[in-house]
């Protein structure tokens, strides 16, 4: 690597070369067939893999899963060769590390490469995640579309699945990182005074996956589509054409992805934290961000494990879950949801953080019950990982252990009811201010709170005999998932974005996105508990005729709640590409650490370690001391 | 009322907005309450045609009567908060820094806790004690066996891909298409499936239980109207997993007695064909012969 | 930039959205075989089918799968079949396929057809041997369900590609069946037939157009 600075502009077709991510796509597209020819190789081969087709040589992909599985592999590796993250332990291994930051640009083509400045890191994760959170949407406005009427129409059965399973499973892996990937991302390392991540080039490399693994998921639908739901069941899974290995490969490098983005996030709060900044001034925000990297780092490697069970007995043979030859269907839902309930609190908690951090600053209060709610996210993380069998509470397990897991299932309520009691105390006798940001804060909790109540129906075994499989599940997890995590993500979008960008977002937009998104949020999801009720099972492409107005309803309300996700991105493009009006510093008068920056935000955020002196939410204390002092003379005396 | 900013924080009359919430609170409750037990609770699913159905549906009724006055307070709460507290200033104004009160968090922690347990206790109480598992699969061993259980009439559901087909071991192991039961007669379901995961739903009769290949997994029911019931799939188990429903029926003993007899009759036929009856299947071919 | 070329590159990336939600929908969502409808006329339709071994084609080349014939002689490769609405149906089924046994013995037993009874090679029989099937015909909304025989493993001239004349190794099977209010009513294959799928149950027995179709009443 030349240590030559950018300084001479080059033309464009000139930067194009070089490690960036149109690189990585020719790589990955190169090692795509190359690995393909690889695996076809091994299949013809060795005929205990489970791939030979009857045309010898041939090495047809259909079934080759092998050879899928290959192609996969290598494209990743070329992917990631091709976006330099071989370059740094090449340069170390031959002797002559480079610095991180050298030869990296300050052009906006730096958002298209390896880049060890979190923010950028941050800002891909939004625009790269939010891509697939559209795409996703956008196949349940398909699947809406379908359901308009009992029978299979406009698409065939087959098809209906794949946009359940495809939709399901985007949402699934891009919310994993909805708000730690852009905002964890970008603004941990400022709020607890630091001047970059622990491991910034581990960073870039979760964000990267990301592209990667959506890329690979949406390839499915070449190879014969999805037929089993974002859950995966074996052996269905098993069964399924070649587009289950694409599922497969994509939640491997998710996981890999969600264990790296909270083992990095761990370090960073762990031990990076600039001095003064105690556990009690910690923003809230970064609470929720570090519970939720604790559960990431030990539930995610779970679904690697069982992913790559899931590839063996796909590809070589092996029968871990089909009974017939000896393994277990069990150990596939056991091994599944042991990651998939943490996995949902992963989903959780950083709503809550964000909420808790956005309250205050619009209530004018301090956050209430402070240490209730850092209790309420670490009780919320233990408990998490003793619950997994309620989803399993009709399977056949041993039916002793239900009333234990109903048990901890109710008790985990506990510690998320603390965030209501938060929100209630902060607004108590409070000046509230509607901002776009509150709005979609307050709507959180209305979501959540229906969201978590229907848990309790579900929690319950007799009531759960009566929901489980059906579209009550359903409305539950969406109003946790979707009114929980996605207004807090449009929370804090409208609250961070002038800080992020530097521009301001329309108003007006604004205030219409979101109305119209938590009205017809609310009369989308609010009938499909009742839905669940009069007998209609979750996946299902046809329906007793009794219940089409039903459907046909929610299908309108989903239209325009797609709708609004309309208007939501023409705000970002008018805002961003057109009027462009630069954002004040802090338009919010917020005490948050971040807000005390310049915007943009300098490369190494802050000239010297701040030393911090109060906390974030001293709102109304008379006389409080600001939230840091960004150039410290000396330290502070001892016990401050 | 007045308010002076600054570092003390004073009472004023404070208590009268707690009296405000919670007269509000409890007039909505007074409403409501008496709608969510007389009016939605009949209509609660999924009905009593069976003593596990009526379970359910008690405790359907009971989580809505107990969990709508929380969302209730909750929303009280807030909107009250939305109407009273809201800024009117143009300028950003703080208000007063109330960090916390202990009394309040603790009696926070006790209230939901006291609930949370209480409804543990009464849902294991429901499950185990009164309603016998509730109709939902158990296992191959049952933990929550009712009275009489090793005298149930058990018939076997075999799930496959993507029909649901029964066995009356006690009627010489014949097996049909449909699926008729007797009323007050405890029946065990054997639900198993011959390939992939499927879920046995008998809507009205509140059953349901996992198809799992190799596995017996029971499911009791004991019928007290005669009727007939929907039959759903709830695991997704490939293509046409929407379309596995059909009707089952509950006839009264004599009735089912006759029907029985008739549809061994229909499916005579194949009967020499047929595996032995046993508690689950691995059916050749486990793989595609040639 | 100036705000037209803002403007264009913005309305350039809402076409190219566009296209490819249109490609996406088009090329993938709605496809489906061509319907084949009965020949016949009125109240008494024929449907005439096939299944093969081997679809010997591109995409798949070594799936099972059924076809239908059209009522001006031509087979084509469709599941999505259409009868009139209280009708009296006539299936014919031509099958190419070695025998590979029903998973569930039970679905050995014709049902659903006019007397019980169906058709195997000109005899009637109301039961067949479920080792002696390979593939069967179910409508189960409708409560048809009928076996296929399959031809003997050694039979000579074979069929390896569709779709197979009847100069080759087929057995035949007829049964009749009332269809009844119009709907669209799925259709399927009971055997375990596809090839190197785990349970038989996996690629052409999941998928529209070769062993699972739609029947369209009236």
């Amino acid at each position: 690597m030349s240590a030559t600075p950018i300084a001479v502009r080059r033309p464009l077709w000139r930067r194009l070369i070089g490690f960036n991510m149109l690189t990585g796509l020719a790589l990955g597209c190169g090692g795509w067939f190359l690995g393909g020819w690889i695996g076809g190789w091994m299949a013809v081969h060795h005929n205990y893999l489970q791939s030979a087709t009857s045309c010898n040589g041939c090495g047809g992909t259909d079934q080759n899963d092998v050879g899928i599985y290959m192609g996969y592999l290598f494209a990743v590796i070329g992917w990631l060769v091709g976006l330099g993250f071989l370059n740094y332990p090449i340069a170390r291994l031959r002797g002559r590390p480079p610095s991180m930051k050298h030869h990296e640009t300050t052009s906006w083509t730096r958002y298209f490469k390896l880049c060890t400045d979190h923010k950028v890191v941050g800002i891909q994760y939004l625009f790269g995640v939010g891509i697939f959170f559209f795409i996703g949407g956008l196949n349940a406005m398909l699947m809406r579309t379908e359901l308009l009427r009992p029978v299979e129409q406009p698409w065939p059965a087959g098809q209906y699945l794949t946009l359940v399973s495809l939709h399901g499973t985007m949402m699934i892996m891009m919310t994993s990182a909805f708000i730690l990937g852009p905002f964890g991302n970008y603004f941990v390392p400022i709020m607890i005074g630091a001047r970059r991540m622990a491991f910034p080039r581990i960073e870039s490399l979760t964000f990267w996956l990301v592209p990667a693994a959506g890329l690979i998921l949406m390839s499915a639908i070449a190879f014969g589509g999805l037929p089993f739901g974002w859950t995966g069941y074996a052996p269905l899974a098993d069964q399924a054409r070649a587009g289950a290995d694409a599922y497969v490969m994509a939640f491997i490098l998710i996981s890999i992805s969600l264990t790296l983005v909270g083992l990095n996030l761990m370090a960073t709060i762990l031990t990076m934290r600039a001095p003064g900044m105690t556990w009690r001034r910690l923003p809230i925000f970064v609470w929720g961000v570090l519970s939720t990297s604790v559960l990431q780092v030990l539930a995610a490697p779970v679904l690697l494990a069982t992913m790559t069970m899931v590839l063996m007995d796909r590809a070589t043979n092996t029968s871990f879950f089909l009974a017939s030859a000896g393994g277990s269907q069990y150990l596939y839902e056991n091994l599944f949801w042991f990651f998939g309930h943490p996995e949902v609190y992963i989903l959780a908690l950083p709503g809550f953080g964000i909420v808790l951090e956005i309250l205050p600053v619009f209530a004018r209060k301090p956050l209430w019950g402070y240490p209730l709610a850092v209790a309420g996210m670490v009780g919320v993380t233990l408990l998490s990982f003793m619950v997994w069998q309620h989803h399993l509470f009709v399977s056949g397990l041993n039916a002793g252990l239900r009333p234990f897991y109903m048990l901890t299932t109710e008790l985990i309520s506990i510690p998320t009811g603390f965030i209501f009691l938060n929100a209630m105390g902060t607004l108590w006798r409070a000046r509230i201010r509607f901002t776009v940001p509150m709005l979609f804060a307050l709507a959180f909790f209305f979501n959540f709170l229906i969201g978590g109540l229907s848990g309790v129906f579900v929690s319950d075994v007799p009531s759960d005999v009566t929901t489980h499989g059906s579209y009550f599940v359903m409305a539950h997890f969406h109003y946790t998932i979707m009114g929980g995590l996605v207004f807090a993500f449009f929370a804090a979008v409208y609250y961070w974005l002038p800080k992020m960008l530097g521009v301001t977002l329309n108003e007006t937009l604004g205030k219409i996105h979101f109305w119209l998104m938590f009205v017809f949020f609310n009369l989308t999801f609010f009938p499909l508990f009742a839905a669940g009720f009069l007998d209609m099972p979750r996946r299902v492409s046809t329906y007793a005729p009794g219940l089409q107005t039903l459907n046909d309803f929610v299908s309108a309300s989903a239209f325009v709640l797609g709708f609004s996700m309309l208007i939501f991105i023409a705000n970002l493009v008018w805002s961003l590409v057109f009027v462009r009006e630069p954002a004040a510093e802090n338009p919010w008068a917020s005490r948050g650490l971040e807000w005390q920056l310049p915007t943009p935000i300098p490369v190494d955020n802050f000239e010297r370690i701040p030393v911090i002196t109060n906390g974030p939410y001293e709102y109304g204390v008379a006389g409080a001391a600001p939230v840091a002092q960004l150039t410290p003379g000396a330290l502070p005396a001892a016990g401050s | 009322m007045t308010e002076i900013a600054g570092n003390e924080i004073v009472p004023q009359r404070v208590p009268h907005h707690w009296w405000k919430i919670v007269g509000t609170w409890l007039v909505l409750v007074a409403i409501s309450e008496p709608l969510i037990v007389l009016v939605l609770g009949p209509h609660l699913p999924p009905g009593r045609m069976s003593a596990e159905a009526g379970a359910q549906t008690d405790a359907n009724v009971v989580l809505t009567a107990l969990l709508v006055p929380i969302m209730l307070l909750v929303w009280v709460v807030f909107v009250y908060s939305f109407v009273v507290w809201r800024s009117r200033d143009a300028a950003v104004v703080d208000g007063p820094p109330i960090k916390g009160h202990a009394g309040t968090q603790l009696l926070w922690i006790v209230i939901t806790g006291a609930i949370v347990i209480a409804l543990a206790a009464w849902g294991s109480y429901t499950l185990v004690a009164s309603s016998h598992g509730a109709g939902g699969g158990q296992g191959p061993n049952p933990a929550d066996q009712p009275k009489g259980a090793s005298h149930a009439l058990a018939i076997q559901v075999i799930g496959q891909q993507w029909e649901w087909t029964f066995r009356y071991p006690s009627y010489g192991g014949f097996e049909s298409r449909d699926l008729a039961i007797p009323d007050h007669t405890l029946v065990a379901f054997h639900v198993t499936s011959l390939d992939v995961t499927h879920s046995f739903w008998a809507y009205g009769l509140g059953v349901k239980a996992d198809a799992v290949a190799g596995v017996d997994n029971v499911a009791y029911v004991n019928a007290r109207k005669t009727g007939f019931f929907q039959i759903r799939c709830a695991e997704l188990c490939g293509l046409w997993h929407g379309h596995m429903a059909k009707k089952g029926r509950v006839l009264s003993f004599a009735g089912f007695q006759a029907w029985a007899k008739a549809a061994k009759t229909k499916n005579a036929a194949i009967q020499k064909y047929l595996s032995p009856y046993n508690p689950w299947y691995f059916p050749a071919p486990l793989r595609r012969a040639g | 930039m100036t705000t037209r070329v803002r403007l264009a590159l913005v309305a350039a990336g809402i076409v190219a959205g566009g296209a490819l939600i249109a490609y996406y929908i088009a090329s993938f969502l709605v496809v489906t075989p061509r319907s084949v409808a009965a020949s016949g006329t009125g109240k008494q339709a024929q449907l005439t089918l096939q299944t093969v071994a081997a679809f010997g084609h591109p995409p798949h080349v070594d799936w099972v799968t059924y076809l239908a014939r059209e009522p001006n002689g031509k087979w084509v490769h469709s599941t999505v079949l259409h009868v009139p609405a209280y009708a009296t149906v006539k299936v014919t089924v031509y099958q190419f396929d070695t025998a590979t046994g029903l998973r569930n013995p039970f679905w050995g037993q014709p049902r659903g057809t006019v007397g019980g009874t169906i058709n195997v090679n000109g005899k009637a029989t109301n039961v067949l041997n479920p080792d002696d099937a390979s593939h069967t015909f179910a409508i189960p909304d409708l409560g048809v369900s009928v076996p296929l025989k399959g031809i003997a493993d050694n039979a000579k001239n074979q069929c390896g590609v569709a779709p197979c004349a009847l100069s080759m190794a087929h057995t035949t099977t007829t049964f009749v069946f009332k269809s009844g209010k119009p709907g669209k009513y799925r259709w399927q294959c009971f055997v375990p037939c596809a090839f190197q799928f785990p349970l038989g149950f996996g690629g052409p027995m999941q998928s529209l157009g070769w062993m699972d179709g739609y029947l369209m009443v009236g």
